[in-house]
């Protein structure tokens, strides 16, 4: 039956389904950040709207939904309402390539590009001018620092980022996610590249922006760094991109390191969705776990680790990798 | 603190955000679980009567001198034998505590020589005016009706037991004269110097 629909229609529809979930858990993800810190600091959390708190999403959205929409006089009207969108859209494409599981039927997901990982790290590379415009537009000190410390933080460590999952790419000898997870069927990533993973799982939490890298926004710095002048739905927006870019980065970890959809133990009557879903959701974990427990980390520290240990390490580890393979075949 | 030691400092630190998850909460989940206060908790104000009926008050206005934040205004006024209110000679013929202005450090209750204000635990005092938060004698005298339980002269250690068991009334206050609250003790006073000159 489904040979029958033109398969812009059927990826018109999947796509509806993936914004649909993806944005689901983008809501409860945050519900699941707030409680989680919450219990870290000795509080209950949100629990007043719904049973435990389950409805707090949406009188969130009903709130930012409200509130008024402010542009400043300095700013430039067109890029500074613009830039929300290319962080969202950007946060939002990576879904398009990335597969979330396989049944005999074939993937799930948009799309299956040969060249995946690299459409991802695109895309994740444009998301950042959202940050940079945002800063730069809004005509306002703090954010146009935290628009420049965006921008050196993101080529300080996207540089070891790509690295580090180069020797992932060797090993399983495509750039197609769906490859990647197959090569994985014997052993997962995460045992022959630790080192990878390790440097990985750092440059991911800088390229989120997040808690102990997030020097971009910095609150008790910057009174929130780019997003200072915005409200309303627009800082929304921006909200929705740096949550929907931590489950991409979490996404790309268990495709990379953790065998995706692969069951562990020969679990398989679990299906592999399960398995994809409760391997991002304890990388979501660790990156909550990572914010409540760290402290911001100053702006000359975090080059210096970014420049002189992470992008060394890297580089070694790759070489190391690609010794390896070249000797053994 | 080479590398290793950094590595076991981070451990630590994960740990300990780890089991502090799994904590109890010390947190009073407040309007529906209410904490319990201590017994002299300092909160609104109430004017006692005597076991007769007739009110504590003798209209001194030394809880008024007392007060650090000038927030008691008292007019007081002669008693006749005919309208006998309180025990002595005079009696407050306004009495208003204005709830803004007040820090409830308890000095008017110190002040008082007949032991006619004392201040309650209720603390929810939270309304929409700030006219409301002015307290007139209507809404702090004890009402006939709720009695006069113990006075506070005759019970052990002067703790007030049934303090706050007050009916809760509304604010009569109208939104007019809520705005021009802040001046209104100074209003008070002028009408009591018309009164006296």
């Amino acid at each position: 039956m489904l040979d029958q629909v033109p398969w812009w229609v059927v990826a018109l529809l999947k796509s509806a389904i993936i914004l649909f979930v993806v944005l689901t858990t983008f809501a409860y993800s945050m519900l699941f950040e707030r409680k989680i810190m919450a219990w870290m600091q000795l509080r209950p959390g949100p629990n007043r709207v719904g049973p435990w708190g389950m409805l707090q999403p949406a009188a969130d959205a009903a709130k930012m939904l409200f509130k008024e929409d402010l542009t400043p006089d300095t700013a430039d009207p067109v890029i500074y309402k613009l830039a929300p969108f290319i962080s969202l859209i950007c946060a939002m494409g990576a879904f398009a390539v990335i597969p979330f599981s396989e049944t005999s039927a074939g993937l799930w997901g948009v799309g299956d590009v040969n060249a995946g990982i690299l459409v991802i790290f695109a895309l994740t590379s444009i998301g950042v001018y959202g940050i940079s415009l945002a800063g730069w537009s809004s005509g306002s000190k703090y954010p146009l620092l935290g628009a420049v410390r965006s921008t050196a933080q993101m080529i300080s460590y996207e540089l070891a980022m790509t690295l580090s999952i180069v020797g992932v790419l060797i090993l399983a000898g495509t750039t197609s996610l769906a490859g990647i997870v197959h090569a994985q069927h014997r052993v997962w990533f995460i045992i022959p590249q630790i080192v990878g993973f390790i440097i990985y799982i750092i440059t991911a939490v800088a390229e989120t922006n997040r808690a102990p890298f997030d020097l971009v926004e910095a609150e008790t710095e910057l009174v929130g760094g780019f997003h200072t002048e915005y409200s309303g739905l627009r800082f929304g927006l921006f909200f929705i991109a740096e949550y929907l870019n931590m489950i991409t980065v979490s996404c790309i970890a268990t495709l990379l390191f953790l065998g995706g959809w692969d069951a562990p133990f020969g679990l398989t009557f679990i299906p592999g969705i399960v398995w994809f879903v409760l391997k991002v959701g304890l990388f979501i974990f660790m990156y909550i776990w990572l914010r409540t427990t760290l402290p911001r980390l100053r702006y000359d520290r975090l080059m210096n680790f970014g420049w002189k240990v992470l992008l060394p390490v890297a580089t070694l580890n790759l070489m190391v990798t690609a010794a390896i393979v070249a000797v053994t075949g | 603190m080479g590398f290793f030691g950094g590595v076991t400092a981070l451990a630590k630190g994960f740990a300990t955000t780890f089991q502090f998850a799994f904590r109890k909460k010390p947190t009073i989940q407040y309007p529906t679980i209410k904490k319990q206060h201590a017994p002299r908790f300092h909160g609104l104000h109430e004017l006692r009567r005597y076991a007769d009926g007739k009110e504590r008050c003798i209209g001194c206005e030394l809880c008024a001198i007392a007060c650090p934040a000038n927030a008691i205004t008292v007019i007081g006024a002669e008693n006749t034998p005919e309208d006998r209110r309180s025990p002595g000679e005079r009696y407050a013929a306004r009495y208003e505590i204005d709830e803004l202005r007040c820090i409830f450090c308890g000095l008017c209750e110190e002040a008082c020589p007949t032991d006619a204000i004392v201040l309650t635990p209720r603390f929810e005092m939270a309304d929409y005016r700030r006219g409301s938060f002015i307290y007139s004698k209507d809404r702090l005298l004890v009402p006939p009706e709720a009695g006069v339980g113990t006075p506070p002269d005759e019970r052990p250690g002067g703790i007030p037991a049934d303090l706050g068991a007050v009916i809760e009334r509304k604010s009569t206050v109208d939104i007019a004269t809520g705005y021009g609250a802040t001046h209104r003790g100074e209003i008070l006073k002028t009408e009591r110097r018309g009164l006296a000159g």
